[in-house]
């Protein structure tokens, strides 16, 4: 999923300084799933905004929303009716779902109500881990399922490197080797031969640094 | 009246000081006695953040607070309350309300009724 934090509520109230009529916006996807931008999370951060802006003697109105999902036109449309009745949009969707929403909605400001994190896993209640960062070209077949470019600081791809001090990794003693994972994950699936296959070089223009990406499936247009 | 703490989340606690309450106290069954095995516990962890939203917006965490206690336990619970409204009655009206006063506005759902 894409996980997130909520933005600071002081950050927040001074974004929405200039408003006295906003929507709250969550949505219904991975944000709900990760506790920071579904629909609970729009009552208790309408709630405080109302509470915090009447507290200073100015009060503001705030219509609460969720939505399906903010990165779907077919949700993000069940909004235009009324969207343009208010100052500004307060998201707490992901940075995709807040971006498709001031496209969509043009002539009202968009404003960020969390900051969006990373593609991953929940470790546990309350704990997520960066698992992927979309490379556009996975191998996690040769690497025992464990990927390289996320699970390495340094994204190699023949490692450890000399970083790595019992399976601990230089940059954080919190964060484990992700080299000394995949080998230790390649012996005991009897698969080190699969070290040896991977390339010598990634190529690096399937992922970000070819810019914003695109997916056309011709097949579903 | 919830039958179970299990059911508070953060948005029910705060509503209730939107509709004018000076201070809410949520009242749960003795940990590790929770006929839905960890509704109370559940419980806590949410006052506990609105503790956190309430310090931030300076209407100041001590408004919130939790109690266990059992079914039984009647004299208790009236010692707890009245400890509460104690408590309340000395930080005064919440700022929401001292807002509303200034503006002639009703603090209250039940003063609008």
């Amino acid at each position: 999923m894409i996980t997130g934090t909520p933005k600071p509520i002081e950050e927040i109230l001074e974004m929405i300084e200039p408003y006295d009529d906003i929507i709250v916006a969550g949505c219904h996807g991975c944000v709900t799933v990760c506790r920071v931008g579904g629909e609970k999370e729009v009552q208790v951060l309408a709630s405080t905004l109302r509470l915090a802006r009447e507290a200073s003697g100015r009060k503001i109105e705030i219509k609460e929303v969720s939505l399906e999902r903010q990165c779907d036109p077919e949700y993000v449309e069940t909004m235009r009716p009324y969207v343009e009745d208010h100052q500004a949009v307060l998201s707490i969707a992901c940075g995709a779902g807040i971006q498709f929403l001031a496209e969509k909605f043009t002539a009202t400001p968009l404003l960020p109500g969390i900051n969006t994190g990373f593609l991953g896993v929940t470790e546990r209640q309350g704990e997520w881990a960066e698992r992927c960062q979309g490379c556009g070209d996975c191998v996690l077949h040769l690497t025992g399922g464990i990927c390289p470019v996320t699970r390495c600081a340094k994204s190699l791809f023949h490692g450890p490197c000399g970083g790595s001090v019992r399976g601990i990794c230089e940059v954080d003693k919190e964060v484990k080797c992700g080299w000394q994972l995949i080998i230790d994950r390649l012996v005991a699936l009897d698969q080190m031969e699969n070290y040896g296959k991977l390339k010598p070089y990634k190529g690096w223009n399937s992922a970000r640094d070819g810019g914003p990406r695109r997916i056309i499936r011709e097949d579903m247009i | 009246m919830l039958p179970c703490t299990g059911r508070i989340d953060e948005a029910l606690l705060l509503k209730a000081f939107e509709n004018g309450a000076d201070g809410v106290m949520v009242v749960g069954c003795l940990e590790g006695d929770c006929h839905y095995v960890n509704g109370n516990i559940r419980a806590r962890a949410r006052v506990k953040r609105v503790y956190g939203i309430l310090e931030k917006i300076n209407i100041g965490p001590d408004r919130v607070r939790m109690y266990n206690l059992s079914a039984g336990e009647g004299s208790k619970f009236a010692a707890y309350s009245n400890e509460f409204v104690e408590q309340i009655l000395e930080l005064g009206p919440s700022p929401i309300n001292v807002a509303r006063g200034a503006t002639g506005q009703v603090t209250s759902q039940e003063e609008a009724a």
